[in-house]
């Protein structure tokens, strides 16, 4: 169980994490989602007590990180799977860690055969392609049998076979019980990892559901609509029978087509600024989601500071489509 | 106990340290083997002598120290080092100890190294060791060594790059605290109470002027002891705000 409370941290003029809180259940894979530089490798850094957050706690089975007596056999994390000596041998990088926590070293070469190395232990870990680096960091991970495991992009960059395989050990850990806690900004990779989903933007909290709900919530139908009459519009709309959902300054119709919005809408004399259909992919509700969060930053400072950013905003606030390409430049 | 055993598997499981400790012994001991080979009247064979190239070691000693940290930083095991173990101080308490150990025993290998072949290639009165002086200077090589990996190692952590650091170190050790005493006036009073020039102090003095080269007829502050003691008084004072400022750090 990870519960972060409040969590804020900033960079100089930057807030990388605003305000978070979630909690992270065990025995369920929960996916960390969020473009990046939405704050996720920032957020596990503060779990782990390598980062001092501004404000804000976060506790790992009630305790911060650093009050845990000997960490690995509470916590293991893969933050990045480069963070190793390239000179050193995959089995001396584990050995040095093992032997901080008083872990045997028995287990050091378990947890080499666990995620295959064990031919390859001898070998300068610098050799290693990023498929065996990965799975070094996973045997790391694992060093301390520990109840909480961080993975940070763990797929980043691997083949199809490695990324099955990192899909199906991570199953495998929350089916023990564990808590297991897997960031990424592919949307279409945690719809398959993760049964639960906190969705982050700007270092803003989106969405903590559960993945499925965040997947009803994209709607396979829905409708979106805009208008400055939205009060009477949501009431007509309610009349008939459909669900509405707020979406800010928007309705969200799930199941309702656009000729269906339009035509209550034209019946009521209401006036339309926006009415859409919404595709009903996990990339594109994602997008919207988080797209919001970008705008809701892109606020006075920023204007000032940078034209381009001040025209893209523009944009945004007049088209929404715009929002979406904004968060794709946010994208670095 | 543990984590000075974490920390002798890091340091022992790269090849770097290898190569310093090798190079050390290298330099001083062929450096004795220069003078020695090349003594004469007028350069005789002698205990100070045969401790010239006792900086080469030294140099590289606190090159191999700074590098155990700053190469953590490089490759981001020290984070790994943090999450294992999050009491930060004790970390580097105990990356401290060990290279200080390591260079304190290598201090010792290449100055009695060194001070055996001037030994036996011109035995005799002048190259023995038969004065508290003579003592210190050559096992005293140890204690310097070891209080300048903290310093190296100090700076290793506050600069935390490599490059940074040593060039730092260089530009102190072998310029620095020679090219202040350019400065008019001031620049001898402020020489003699800077760190490298306290701890030659501690090694050289005692010796006649005729066997030193540093011979200018000038008085330190100090006695040898206590340059000694304020040298280590540094190194500890800035390890101090090492650790103090990696605990205020994100890693």
């Amino acid at each position: 169980m990870i519960e972060a409370d409040g969590l804020t941290k900033r960079y100089g003029q930057t807030l990388a994490v605003d305000d978070l809180s979630f909690q992270v259940r065990p025995g369920r894979v929960t996916g960390f989602l969020g473009p990046n530089g939405a704050g996720k490798s920032t957020t596990m850094r503060m779990i782990l007590g390598l980062d001092r957050p501004n404000s804000g706690t976060v506790r790992i089975d009630g305790q911060p990180y650093r009050s845990l007596h000997r960490p690995l056999r509470t916590v293991g994390a893969l933050l990045d799977a480069k963070w190793v000596h390239p000179n050193r041998s995959a089995r001396a990088h584990l050995l040095w860690l093992a032997k901080s926590n008083k872990i045997s070293t028995r287990r050091v070469d378990e947890v080499l055969g666990l995620v295959g190395l064990s031919a390859v232990a001898g070998r300068r870990a610098g050799g290693f392609s990023l498929g065996m680096s990965q799975r070094l960091g996973i045997a790391a991970a694992l060093l301390g049998d520990p109840r909480v495991l961080l993975f940070d992009e763990p797929v980043n960059g691997l083949d199809p076979e490695g990324i099955l395989w990192i899909r199906e050990f991570m199953h495998g850990l929350a089916a023990e019980g564990r808590t297991v806690f897997v960031s990424s900004h592919l949307l279409s990779e945690m719809s398959l990892t993760a049964q639960d989903l906190i969705v982050v933007g700007r270092g803003k909290l989106i969405a903590q559901s559960t993945t499925a709900e965040f997947i009803a919530q994209a709607g396979d139908n829905a409708v979106r609509v805009r208008s400055p009459h939205a009060d009477t519009l949501r009431l007509a709309l309610l009349d008939q029978g459909f669900e509405v959902q707020v979406d800010g300054q928007a309705l969200v119709v799930p199941g309702a087509s656009t000729d269906q919005v339009g035509d209550i809408a034209g019946a009521n004399g209401v006036v339309l600024h926006e009415l859409s259909a919404q595709a009903g992919s996990l990339e594109q509700a994602f997008m919207r989601i988080t797209g919001d969060a970008v705008e809701y930053r892109t606020d006075a400072p920023a204007l000032a500071a940078d034209p381009t950013a001040a025209a893209v905003a523009a944009a945004a606030a007049a088209d929404p489509d715009a929002t979406i390409q904004l968060t794709h430049s946010g994208k670095k | 106990m543990t984590l000075l055993a974490v920390e002798r598997i890091k340091l022992f499981t790269t090849r770097s340290p290898w190569w310093c400790m090798v190079l050390a012994l290298g330099l001083t001991v062929g450096f004795a083997l220069l003078v020695s080979a090349n003594a004469n009247d007028n350069f005789p064979a002698t205990v100070e002598a045969s401790q010239e190239g006792s900086q080469f070691g030294l140099i590289v000693m606190m090159v191999m120290a700074a590098l155990a940290v700053t190469t953590e930083y490089r490759f981001g095991t020290i984070r790994a080092s943090f999450q294992a173990v999050p009491n930060r101080s004790a970390v580097l308490l105990a990356k401290a100890g060990l290279v200080a150990l390591v260079a304190g025993i290598v201090g010792e290998v290449t100055a009695f190294a060194s001070w055996a072949l001037v030994h036996l290639m011109h035995p005799g009165a002048l190259t023995a060791l038969n004065s508290g002086a003579n003592w210190r200077h050559v096992a005293g090589s140890g204690l310097v060594y070891a209080f300048a990996a903290l310093i190296a190692l100090s700076v290793g952590i506050l600069v935390r790059q490599t490059a940074g650091a040593v060039a730092i170190l260089l530009v102190w050790v072998l310029l620095a605290e020679n090219l202040i005493s350019l400065v008019p006036k001031v620049g001898d009073k402020i020489q003699h109470w800077l760190p490298f020039t306290e701890a030659n102090y501690f090694l050289t003095a005692g010796a006649s002027a005729a066997e030193t080269h540093s011979a200018e007829g000038v008085t330190m502050p100090l006695s040898a002891w206590g340059s000694l003691a304020y040298f280590a008084g540094i190194a500890v004072v800035l390890f101090g705000i090492a650790v103090a400022t990696a605990n205020r750090r994100d890693a």
